[in-house]
């Protein structure tokens, strides 16, 4: 076999040597039942001599019992453990199978490919360097290559090898091969996908596995064992990144010695680095790096070690120890995307322990956005979420957590969410970003704050959101409202279209996304306004329930009043003050709200306004009584 | 700098451990006195350092392992300072199970599996280490790291937690306990190459040198005391022989061989074409023996 040394036999000391500085790449296959992957697993623990003879010979005698490849070797038969699933012919969970070669040792997360078990995949993949992907060359790219994709491209793989087998049952055919390689980068980019690597191959003849297939002299790309030894392992990529280490365990063996023990996951950490533990934020500088091996001068990404500190501070388990220039955020709400794994759905609401790192902290999901759908990546609403569904959701915490983007650091970025009653595992989940930095202890903090801006003006901050379709007449009213405030000597300042699109937004455009973002930084400069003790009047159709939340979840309870300016469509399509309808009827402005895009109608606003009935100044007199009896204007 | 691929199983390995530690009531590491638990106890030593590893270690003892293994194991405990368990079925002590007159599946199940279930509820352990890895069969690639096992003990396949990334839900319901197996990704392979680099004690018997055995069912076995029935007409030879997985000594075969020092143990493994099991009498039973055992409550 190529890749098993002549050194074994001649030079045992020698090979030892070479092998001490072997590295470690995980990796995940996935496919469909048919698309050979367990043949491709076989072949590869067969090509590096991982088979011993009494292996192969019991899945010789495997290969008459159960095999599906008449008399040849069914390379499958290897892989399958369990008695169960031997017998129905398929893998249904997540078994981990290792080889190596000169170069590297491997471990293979092999999962199943059948929708129902998104979850074994989800957890193969969090491990994960790479993915193999395989596609069948006879069926080319299907629904389940997709979805498999973005299911590991979700988990944070950013390598992918799209392994085209079966090429000896399409006469090694170069066309179409180059077909199934442009449909899969036109779906690639569509993700975001920037390393893609394409094999033409068969697993069960062996072309292209380990050395180039004679039966395709057109194919001038690596072969897989040679992508596999070359692709680049996350944590060398993680050695670079902002040092990161969660306190798994303190270790007092005696008063004199207090050590921090973690698995660096992230960055380097050196002897007299400054550092800062959260959620506390005190600093302090590494005095030693403990190991039983002696002490070390600095230690990387992927090492557990024990950490001594200069000072005092007291950290325990489940803190995080950063770089002192490079520290973590820390919150207790986010947007997550979260992955159910039980057959018990997921409820907003329901209390769930949420464990991230060594930190184990009560969580509720308050709000499924939007559903995503692993076939076709549409968003939909959503109540719930049953097994194996993909959502994202906000989430609140009891307690806050220092922690990075999960596309930042899979460790400090990635959770799990327990059952408080039976125990079991329900969900994975991956960090986004904070929705409120409530703890943000990196913050400078301001002598003069909020409650100094709302006393010296005499007014009670808030936000008046005014939404509803196009032509409703947010605007009319709100300058009505605030032509009011003025008079009354009242602080105000109105955001919409004209002053946000043509500046700060005037990058964005009409799609659903860019709608969303929109709106995402007009709650964030409304915020910012309410924070300088402004009455923040905002007309925008802001047409989507989850993102009005978003809005008002960036300030307190009190300082959000949502109004909804209620003209029906026929209504305001008759106005149509500026021809937008009528462009839009006409096909000629896509996405509009009310003709090809929906408003989605708030349940609770804390006024609504029906102006079939109301005149301008009649809607902005309701405003105004709702704010002089709700105490703002006091 | 790069790690190399045993700096980061060591790393994995010490991670599970010490997430055990801080989240169990009351963890033991379950040994066994071979490679694997001499790799694991090594592990142990690092995780804890400059403390000693904050739980006991338990030994299952069917009394019938080799003389030799005994004597390693207590000098290992010795010089490492560390607090030991022997535990042994007492109803197996009273019927006198023995390998030889109630079989090999018999002995098996009452003095190791049996034992093993009346020792962990003797103490009350919550949390038990064991050296288990991956590769050695292939029910046993589909286990997860933390398997967690009934108050009966049982362990069900199709009800595993999900394991992601290096978090782990530890925690358990009442009379439940978990199996950890901290090397579940290590090989072989990797076992005796850590051995070799860290300079690990292991017990002399996995070294060649000339013992008594006598061949049955195409195994050598060591006459390792005289409490083995000799057949008629069996005589007893010395052959230079070595171990590469030990257990009881008279389920045990031996493989003829040269190889007196770690390299040439490691060149024979990479050379060798049968897999490190096929000297367990217990794997041969039946397919899929191993994970019917294991759902009844071995190890």
């Amino acid at each position: 076999m190529s890749h098993v040394s002549d050194l074994i036999a001649t030079d045992i000391g020698q090979y030892l040597q070479s092998h001490e500085h072997k590295s470690l790449l995980r990796f995940i296959t996935c496919g469909s039942v048919d698309d050979g992957k367990s043949t491709l697993i076989g072949r590869l623990l067969y090509e590096s001599k991982m088979l011993l003879e009494d292996q192969l010979a019991a899945v010789v005698a495997d290969s008459r019992k159960f095999g599906t490849q008449g008399d040849q070797i069914d390379f499958a038969l290897l892989v399958d453990g369990l008695t169960a699933e031997r017998e129905q012919g398929i893998t249904i969970d997540v078994a981990y199978r290792f080889f190596s070669t000169d170069r590297r040792k491997f471990i293979v997360a092999d999962t199943p490919g059948h929708e129902q078990y998104t979850r074994n995949m989800v957890t193969g993949a969090s491990t994960a360097d790479a993915a193999i992907l395989m596609v069948d060359a006879r069926k080319g790219v299907l629904t389940q290559t997709r979805r498999h994709s973005y299911l590991v491209w979700l988990l944070g793989i950013r390598h992918f090898a799209v392994s085209i087998n079966k090429m000896d049952l399409v006469n090694y055919s170069e066309s179409t091969y180059r077909r199934i390689v442009d449909d899969y980068q036109n779906f690639a980019r569509q993700l975001g996908i920037e390393d893609v690597t394409f094999i033409p191959m068969s697993a069960f003849k062996g072309d292209n596995i380990v050395s180039p297939s004679p039966n395709m002299p057109w194919f001038h790309g690596t072969t897989l064992m040679g992508y596999l030894e070359t692709v680049e392992i996350d944590e060398d990529r993680l050695q670079k990144a902002a040092f990161r280490m969660q306190v798994q365990w303190v270790n007092r063996p005696n008063l004199d010695f207090r050590g921090y023990c973690g698995t660096i996951a992230a960055g380097q950490i050196a002897v007299g680095q400054k550092i800062r533990s959260f959620p506390s934020g005190k600093q302090s500088l590494v005095q030693r790096i403990v190991t039983f091996d002696g002490d070390l001068q600095q230690a990387v990404a992927g090492q557990s070690i024990t950490l001594t500190l200069a000072d005092e501070i007291d950290s325990s388990r489940g803190d995080l120890i950063t770089d002192s220039q490079n520290p973590a955020e820390v919150a207790d709400q986010f947007e997550c995307t979260i992955i159910w794994m039980s057959d018990e759905p997921l409820l907003p609401g329901r209390p769930l322990l949420l464990k991230t790192g060594a930190q184990t902290v009560t969580a509720t999901v308050t709000q499924i956005k939007y559903q995503v759908n692993v076939n076709t990546l549409e968003h939909t609403a959503a109540r719930q979420l049953e097994l194996n569904a993909i959502g994202v959701c906000n989430l609140n915490l009891d307690r806050p957590v220092a922690f990075d983007a999960y596309t930042e650091n899979r460790d400090t970025g990635g959770f799990i969410l327990i059952d408080r009653l039976t125990n079991n595992t329900m969900a994975a989940g991956l960090l986004h970003f904070a929705l409120r930095r409530s703890h943000n202890i990196n913050r400078q903090h301001l002598d003069v704050d909020k409650a100094a801006h709302s006393r010296l003006m005499g007014q009670k901050p808030c936000v008046l959101w005014f939404t509803g379709l196009s032509g409703a007449g947010k605007s009319c009213i709100a300058n009505e409202v605030e032509k009011q405030l003025l008079l009354m000597g009242r602080h105000s300042y109105t955001l919409d279209g004209d002053n946000v699109r043509h500046g700060l937004n005037k990058d964005l455009g009409f799609t659903e996304v860019d709608r969303v973002e929109n709106i995402r930084r007009v709650g964030e400069v409304a915020k910012l306004m309410v924070d300088a003790g402004l009455i923040v009047l905002t007309a925008f159709i802001s047409p989507y329930r989850s993102e009005r939340a978003l809005a008002r979840s960036l300030v307190t309870a009190t300082e959000f009043v949502e109004i909804f300016v209620d003209t029906p469509l026929t209504v305001a399509e008759a106005r149509d003050v500026k021809g937008l309808y009528k462009k839009a009827r006409q096909g000629t402005l896509k996405n509009f709200t009310g003709i090809d895009a929906p408003y989605e109608r708030p349940e609770n606003p804390e006024i609504t306004l029906s102006t079939v009935n109301l005149s301008e100044q009649q809607a902005a007199t309701k405003v105004l009584d709702y704010l002089k009896t709700h105490g703002y204007l006091a | 700098m790069s790690l190399t691929h045993l700096q980061r199983l060591e790393a994995e390995s010490i991670h599970i451990m010490r997430e055990v530690v801080a989240e169990a009531d009351k963890p033991v590491m379950l040994y066994s006195i071979g490679k694997d638990s001499a790799v694991m106890l090594h592990l142990a030593m690092k995780a804890f350092y400059p403390a000693k590893p904050p739980f006991p270690l338990l030994h299952v003892d069917t009394r019938w392992k080799f003389r030799e293994m005994y004597a390693f194991r207590d000098r290992m405990v010795r010089e490492l300072g560390l607090e030991l368990l022997v535990y042994t079925n007492p109803e197996g002590i009273k019927k006198g199970i023995n390998p030889f007159t109630h079989g090999s599946a018999i002995h098996t199940d009452i003095m190791k599996t049996e034992a093993l279930k009346q020792a962990l509820d003797l103490y009350g352990f919550d949390a038990a280490f064991g050296g288990a890895r991956r590769d050695e069969e292939k029910s046993r690639a589909k286990e997860r790291i933390f398997s967690f096992r009934t108050a009966q003990h049982r362990w069900d396949p199709k009800n595993q937690r999900p394991e992601l990334w290096r978090i782990y839900n530890v925690r358990k319901n009442v009379g439940e306990s978990i199996r950890v197996f901290p090397i579940s990704n290590w090989t072989e392979l990797d076992v005796w190459q850590y051995i070799y680099l860290q300079k690990i004690p292991i017990v002399p018997l996995y070294y060649a040198a000339e013992r008594p055995v006598v061949a049955r069912d195409g195994c050598l076995i060591m006459v390792d005391d005289e409490r083995l029935p000799l057949l008629p007409g069996e005589v007893p030879m010395m052959k230079k022989v070595r171990f590469r997985t030990l257990g009881c000594y008279p389920l045990t075969g031996a493989i003829e061989s040269q190889a007196d020092t770690l390299p040439e143990i490691i060149q024979e493994m990479l050379l060798t074409t049968t897999s490190e099991r096929q000297g367990r009498v217990i794997d041969h039973d039946s397919a899929g023996s191993m994970e019917k055992k294991k759902q009844e409550g071995y190890f």
